[in-house]
């Protein structure tokens, strides 16, 4: 008898600040049972920059700023069987998204750059252009929570997550059925 | 300059001043004296805001509350004449860009802004109840109907120029009668009289009746005859009475709602036009029923234009002695009515709402239980009738009960008048018995070719040719009286489209799920528009319909989805056609290339991901 | 009791209710929880928020402004009828601009602790308003983001009757109906910090913020970390 198959999960990080991804070490000593039953795919954690076979999970940190994040995303919805939003910037845009709500002008977007790179008084930036490197991806006129992009399947609220809602998700998911969480862990902060 | 400031500030005041005495400064009559405010200074300025606050003993800030709620108050400085041009759906069908790209060409501003000397303001504005001449526009006090791209640019050289508004209806109006200079500016289009409203009308036989029976007696004959309310809702007139004349009350008040706001609606305009004895002998036939000596009448502001000759009409029973002390001689009938012009707000036409407009409030309704018949109008039982049903009540006075019982169907007894508008030869206004099948009416429209009919305006239903045998009435398709006619060639999911900006424009605010769902709902049908709609959309229309249905406060909010809800189930192939199936869980509904045009541009360069020529 | 008292029912439980009692006050009093966000304790009802829909004889009605009647038959923790209080409370999340990471009334937010009540998890079809409202930081020792404003009117109710002063009030119809302030701006009103509308606890979200006791509480120790919103109610019950 062999033992059951590994789930495959990737996990990127887009428009976040990564400490989604620090949660999910937040798991602590469960994570040594949890490996047990899942490997990783694509995922900054073992730094595979490409999907090397269809994955059962996987796992979005952060929203869409530019076609960068949106053009992953994308991969990761036809790579995935189930997409996981993780933390409220992939839900909601989060803390990126305050740029959505704050610009008043006729060019928004070019105030946001201007403000970031040239005008605040604590850039220091000697040539006053905003950088445009080829290599840069262009920014999205404002910023996208993961649902207005690709179909989500479930959402995993935090800034970040506790790791006991993440691991109670994966167990959940893992196990093939997903009923919900406890209304007592939930947090958006 | 502080100097003339200062002055500008006083003369302002005085202004505001002279408003708030003319009411013997009650707070109640605020909407008036801000409607007074406006006509004379072309907007509420911040210090006639200031005065009537001190005045009246009330907050700046609620008076902004007030000012703000109303369409036809602005809290930003106008022109000395407003042009506000209808933007119904059927103004559009009967071709409003046409004439709004000839008064924005004449003027050299859009809608929505004012010519830099000030001179004219242009606005659009939600149906004005001249659906059956469109298209139509208000100015200032005056209505102009069946515009064409020459007319209209016509009055908009007009008024540039800074001529006389009045020379517009006729170089002759100050020589006209109040009903003349009605009867210049808007045709009535009976195209059916019947037996009880259009048809020979003897002047006060109802009133001459009702004064010689008891209170309890009118209301009994009300109730025998089967009338319902036509405003849309059909609540029994007579038990509404009875109500309000049960409740212990040292006053009661007899309001009518001819707020008609519904889009498409315009028949309580003819017989405001065209029987306004008739609706004020019903009027104080109701007051004599439950006990009130006093009347509102509360004419939407888009009908500003009737408020001269109503008043005359007013004028002329009080000196007839059909209003005001022993009417008719009988020792203590008194009433008398006020009328209470709106200021653009579609939701007074819920009667709570209305109340509230009345006291001089914003025209939000009220929480109810309390009813208005138990606490209505400052606190006293009041009741609320539609013009056309008042009208009816002094007919079935004069005739009996029986008379009116036998006319129409099982459920709906009487006869109803019909606004029909949109693609007929015929558009006006039809009187019928209940139980008139649509596809009878519309043949006497000379509607052959109509695909669509909208049934009760926007929050009614809108059927198609496989329902044209229904009913009209309460047993089957109920209807304030409102049917509007689209042929084969309309856009369904642009009506639709439309009548939800009515909503969102129209909803008070006041409760979550009208206020926030209406625009969602709204946003939903525009993905089905833009082609990005899938199978999980309609669902979603029919939850989020569901949810505003059942939990919104008032008739607005349990009625705005049926545009909605009403298409989805007679025209479910309008939806079918355009819903595609979601790709590979992509939103069809993002776009990157639409997201990406403004950084291409700030950068100066192509999208390496997402533009194929990237080189270039 | 008294012999004016009457009984009716709660999702089947017998409640008591004195004479004009609303459904909400009676169902409060015997620890049953109604969620609710515009209703506030000591202010008048104002049944504008919806989230408090029950179905009384089978009709929807805002339990706070509904009188309770003898042997009435109120649902109200029905999946349906919860369902629509998650859709309503989503609408409002969407149509504000509601960051909760950055708001420091998060985790004392009636509106973020009714969301996690009534399990607002999972992806939605609604989009965000981002509305671009007024932000007031005029007056010393208040600021006012409108941004995060949900209409429900307890400020306005709160200034008027337990402050005397009418520093609030609504402006503006439909989607733009929003709060203002009785003046230029906040400064220029007679609102103090010592206010009931502002430091009573009056508003449920982040719009009112007394300036300087910011994130004065550790994660943990906020109203909503450990219990959740209406559990103090319901613990009556146990």
């Amino acid at each position: 008898m062999t033992a059951p198959r590994k789930a495959r999960v990737a996990t990127v990080s887009l428009a976040g600040c990564f400490g989604c991804h620090m949660a999910l070490l937040d798991i602590d000593l469960r994570l040594v049972e949890l490996l047990k039953h899942v490997e990783f795919d694509r995922s900054p954690l073992n730094d595979l920059k490409h999907f090397t076979q269809r994955c059962d999970i996987g796992i979005i940190e952060g929203g869409c700023c530019n076609e960068e994040n949106v053009h992953v995303l994308q991969d990761f919805r036809r790579n995935c069987d189930v997409l996981i939003a993780l933390g409220q910037c992939a839900i909601t845009g989060g803390l990126p998204a305050m740029r959505n709500a704050i610009m008043h002008s006729d060019d928004p977007l070019r105030e946001c750059l201007e403000e970031a790179y040239v005008l605040s008084p604590y850039v220091e930036n000697a040539t006053h252009v905003i950088p445009n490197d080829p290599a840069l991806p262009l920014l999205l006129d404002k910023v996208y929570p993961c649902s207005a992009v690709v179909k989500i399947d479930h959402q995993i609220p935090g800034c970040a997550p506790s790791g006991d809602i993440i691991y109670e998700t994966l167990v959940q998911l893992l196990a093939g059925k997903f009923e919900g969480f406890d209304p007592h862990i939930v947090h958006f902060d | 300059m502080n100097g003339q400031a200062d002055h500008q500030a006083d003369a302002i005041a005085a202004v505001a001043e002279e408003a708030a005495a003319a009411t013997g400064h009650d707070r109640h009559r605020l909407l008036d004296m801000l409607l007074a405010i406006q006509e004379r200074c072309r907007w509420i300025p911040p210090a006639a805001v200031e005065r009537l606050a001190a005045s009246l003993g009330l907050t700046p800030v609620f008076i902004r509350g007030v000012a703000s709620f109303y369409s036809f108050l602005s809290l930003e400085p106008k022109g000395k004449v407003i042009i506000r041009l209808c933007d119904d759906i059927i103004d559009r069908h009967a071709g409003l860009d046409a004439v709004l790209a000839a008064v924005t060409d004449e003027l050299g501003i859009s809608a929505g802004e004012t010519t830099a000397d000030g001179a004219v303001s242009l606005e659009v504005t939600p149906c004005i109840g001249l659906c059956d001449q469109a298209p139509a526009a208000m100015v200032n006090d005056i209505v102009l109907t069946s515009l064409t791209p020459e007319t209209a640019r016509h009055a908009a050289r007009h008024l540039k120029a800074g001529k006389p508004l009045h020379d517009l209806v006729s170089p002759h109006f100050a020589g006209l009668t109040p009903q003349q200079r009605v009867h210049a500016q808007v045709a009535s289009n009976i195209r059916a009289p019947g037996a009880v409203l259009l048809g020979e009308v003897p002047r006060e036989a109802g009133l001459r009746r009702a004064a010689t029976m008891e209170p309890r007696a009118i209301i009994a004959a009300i109730i025998a005859s089967g009338l319902r309310g036509c405003g849309g809702a059909g609540f029994a007139t007579g038990r509404k009475w009875e109500m309000a004349a049960r409740e212990e009350a040292s006053r009661r008040v007899v309001i009518c709602n001819a707020d008609e706001g519904e889009p498409g609606t315009f028949k309580d305009r003819v017989l405001l036009t065209e029987r306004p004895h008739l609706l004020f002998e019903g009027m104080t036939i109701a007051a004599r029923a439950i006990g009130a000596a006093e009347g509102i009448l509360y004419l939407r502001g888009e009908y500003v234009y009737l408020r001269d000759h109503l008043e005359a009409v007013l004028a002329e029973r009080r000196a007839a002695g059909l209003l005001g002390h022993a009417i008719l001689g009988c020792g203590g009938f008194d009433f008398d009515i006020r009328l209470q012009l709106g200021a653009g707000a579609y939701v007074c036409g819920e009667e709570g709402a209305l109340i509230s407009s009345c006291e001089g409030l914003r025209g939000e309704p009220k929480t109810r239980p309390p009813f208005p018949v138990q606490r209505g109008y400052l606190g006293f039982p009041t009741v609320v009738n539609n013009v056309e049903t008042l009208c009816h009540a002094a007919r079935i006075l004069d005739l009996g009960p029986d008379w009116y019982f036998a006319m129409g169907t099982a459920g709906s007894h009487g006869t109803k008048l019909f606004s029909v508008s949109g693609d007929c030869r015929a558009p006006g206004v039809y009187e019928l018995p209940y139980g008139i099948t649509v596809g009878e009416l519309l043949a006497l429209a000379g509607a052959e070719d109509a695909a669509a009919v909208q049934v009760g305006g926007p929050s009614g239903v809108m059927i198609g040719r496989d329902s044209f045998h229904r009913r009209l009435g309460f047993d089957d398709l109920a209807t304030g009286g409102a049917i509007i006619v689209f042929n084969g060639s309309r856009n369904i999911l642009e009506i639709v489209d439309y009548y939800l900006a009515f909503f969102v424009h129209e909803s008070c605010g006041y409760c979550t799920p009208c206020r926030v769902g209406n625009v969602f709902l709204r946003q939903a049908i525009a993905k089905f528009r833009h082609g990005h709609a899938s199978a999980e959309d309609v669902e979603e229309l029919r939850t989020l319909s569901a949810t505003i249905i059942e939990t919104s406060r008032c008739g607005l909010g349990t009625t705005s989805p049926n545009p909605v809800l009403s298409t989805l189930s007679h025209f479910p192939l309008v939806y079918a056609a355009v819903t595609r199936p979601a790709q590979d869980g992509q939103q069809a509904s993002f776009d990157i290339q639409s997201a990406i045009e403004t950084a291409r541009g700030i950068a100066r360069r192509r999208s390496f991901v997402y533009d194929r020529d990237f080189s270039q | 009791m008294t012999d004016k008292d009457f009984t009716f029912t709660i999702d089947g439980a017998s409640v008591t209710a004195q004479p004009g009692q609303t459904i909400m006050e009676a169902a409060d009093a015997a620890g049953i929880y109604i969620p609710r966000l515009c209703d506030h304790e000591g202010l008048r009802h104002q049944g504008s928020c919806r989230v408090c829909t029950v179905k009384a004889a089978g009709r929807s009605v805002a339990a706070c402004t509904q009188p309770a009647a003898p042997g009435l038959v109120v649902e109200s923790e029905t999946p349906h009828i919860q369902a629509m209080r998650k859709s309503l409370v989503e609408m409002l999340f969407h149509e504000g601009n509601h960051i909760c990471p950055v708001c420091e009334a998060s985790g004392n937010c009636e509106l973020q602790a009714m969301a996690y009540r009534l399990g607002m998890v999972e992806p939605t079809k609604l989009p965000y308003l981002e509305p671009t409202r007024p932000v007031d930081a005029s007056h010393p020792g208040i600021a006012l983001d409108t941004n995060r404003c949900i209409s429900c009117g307890r400020c306005i109710r709160a200034s008027e009757d337990v402050d005397h002063k009418g520093v609030f009030g609504y402006c503006g119809r439909g989607i733009h109906r929003r709060i203002t302030v009785n003046g230029e701006d906040l400064a220029h009103t007679d609102a103090a910090v010592s206010d009931h509308a502002i430091s009573g606890g009056v508003c449920p979200v982040g719009c009112i913020i007394v300036k300087r006791v910011g994130f004065r509480l550790p994660i943990g120790a906020r109203a909503f970390d450990r219990q959740i919103i209406g559990e103090a109610i319901e613990e009556k019950r146990r």
